[in-house]
């Protein structure tokens, strides 16, 4: 017996079944892989507590069921109780995707009687040297503090590391300590390339051997671990064959609110030139998910130029992520050249190929850690 | 590895919603939506009716038994068992 309905209409625009509120850019960490855009620190306008409620109420009431609070590190709002109360009451389901970083056990009593209902920790790696060392702070034992924590307040345990060349042969010590830990899941998440990780992308992209090596760790421990723990393992999507279905489709299930107020598709949309993306400032939710230029320019299959237009796998993943398509083929229509239908794959297989038998003893180029004065002196945006 | 789901006695045992999961009915969809932590599954019909009688002290001899009587019609127990082994499966449900 099937217990799930089917989605509705094909060509019906559905409700964004999920807001993500990027509640503010701050975060004490400096992570060489941040995914906020580069030109941060140029957004500090950040919304009121007065617009996020009113983002919360106007979502809601076009469908929007699961709420995620980020960031920045969201801990970094002293009005995070109050958006999540509103959104508890308004029936969301509530995540607080986190650093762990202030998240004191005054802030958490509070947060559980707000009613957030799940907690997502995120890890740089298992060892104190290369957690601090990555995200250049000492942040690594506050994270275990903040752990502990979530357990204690009833919550499960959710952990998020994102894996790269500097850490991805300790992915079973990463396991280990997820173990350790008594968490009920795990996503080894492989950096994709954007923002600060494509500034960085040369010393942070796995080789192939690793990223197969590693792959074959997470595989044992799943059988060994059983139902005790999930473990999800994503791939880098260089090293794929077929994209991915990007946000799972443009403009289909989500609804990201930057700091500023700007709204899109995905945390990275601002980078694709000539599309203007509304701000909750001066748009209802409803007249921006249904009815904006910048949520309808990608939605579905209409606007797919060849070899995605007559592809048969079109459906299936249709065509990819829009910001890879721009900054690997530079046009946002474009296949995503990680699919090997592109014509501009092989470039993308000679890119990796090159960084891949990189000399080992040549002059290292300085990682650039994300930071205030770096993206203000940066002249990129994303 | 996957642990074998003893079917509990009908009679006295009563299934409740898991914990970090949640029941609701959702207008804009027309479904009972069942949400957990990231993610969310939308219900068919049958689904929502059972799923939201299973209250955690409601046997499901008397959930049957109700849901025979709402819908004016017999022999269900087959389709519910069926289904709640799947939810239990699923870990949308646990027994009480």
């Amino acid at each position: 017996m099937s217990a799930i309905a089917p989605d509705g209409p094909a060509n019906g625009i559905g409700p964004p079944l999920w807001l993500l509120a990027e509640l503010t850019y701050r975060c004490p960490l400096h992570c060489v892989f941040c995914y906020n855009p580069v030109d941060f620190a140029k957004h500090e306008d950040e919304l009121s507590t007065a617009d996020w409620l009113r983002v919360l109420r106007e979502a809601r009431a076009i469908g929007a069921v699961q709420c995620g609070f980020s960031g920045g590190e969201p801990l970094q709002r002293n009005d995070l109780e109050i958006l999540v109360a509103e959104a508890h009451q308004l029936g969301y389901y509530t995540n607080l995707i986190t650093s762990g970083i202030g998240l004191s056990e005054e802030r958490i009593a509070w947060l559980k009687e707000a009613g957030l209902d799940h907690i997502q920790l995120s890890f740089q790696d298992s060892t104190r040297e290369v957690n601090d060392f990555l995200s250049s702070t000492r942040t690594f034992d506050l994270k275990r503090k903040a752990a502990a924590l979530i357990r204690q307040y009833g919550y499960s345990m959710v952990m998020n590391c994102v894996i790269h060349r500097m850490n991805i042969d300790h992915v079973e010590r990463i396991i280990e300590l997820a173990v350790e830990l008594e968490a009920d899941y795990l996503e080894l998440a492989n950096t994709q390339f954007y923002s600060w990780a494509h500034i960085n992308r040369d010393q942070l992209l796995p080789t192939h051997e690793q990223v197969i090596r590693a792959e074959a760790v997470t595989n044992a421990w799943r059988e060994k671990l059983g139902n005790r723990m999930k473990l999800f393992f994503v791939v880098p999507d260089y090293y794929e064959s077929r994209p991915k279905k990007c946000m799972n489709g443009w403009g289909n299930v989500f609804l990201t609110v930057a700091p500023d107020g700007a709204a899109l598709p995905c945390h990275t949309a601002r980078m694709l030139p000539g599309l203007a993306f509304p701000n909750v400032r001066e748009h209802g939710i409803g007249e921006i998910w249904y009815d904006s230029e910048g949520f309808n320019r990608f939605r579905g299959t209409g606007w797919m130029k060849e070899p995605c237009a007559s592809c048969p796998e079109k459906e299936n993943d249709l065509g990819g992520c829009r910001c890879q398509a721009y900054m690997l083929a530079q046009d946002a229509a474009a296949a995503d050249p990680v699919c090997d239908k592109s014509p501009r794959h092989a470039e993308l297989v000679a890119t990796v190929a090159g960084l891949q038998s990189r000399d080992e003893r040549a002059p290292a180029i300085p990682l650039v850690f994300r930071g205030r004065k770096e993206s203000l002196a940066s002249e990129r945006l994303f | 590895m996957q642990a074998r789901i003893e079917s509990p006695d009908t009679r006295t045992r009563a299934p409740r919603i898991a914990r970090g999961f949640r029941l609701q009915w959702e207008p804009v969809q027309s479904a009972h939506v069942l949400l957990y932590p990231e993610g969310m599954v939308k219900l068919n019909a049958s689904a929502g009716e059972i799923l939201k009688r299973c209250d955690g002290t409601t046997p499901v001899e008397a959930i049957v038994g109700d849901l025979e009587q709402t819908f004016a019609t017999t022999g269900l127990e087959h389709d519910v068992r069926a289904f709640l082994d799947l939810a239990a499966e699923q870990r949308w449900i646990e027994w009480t």
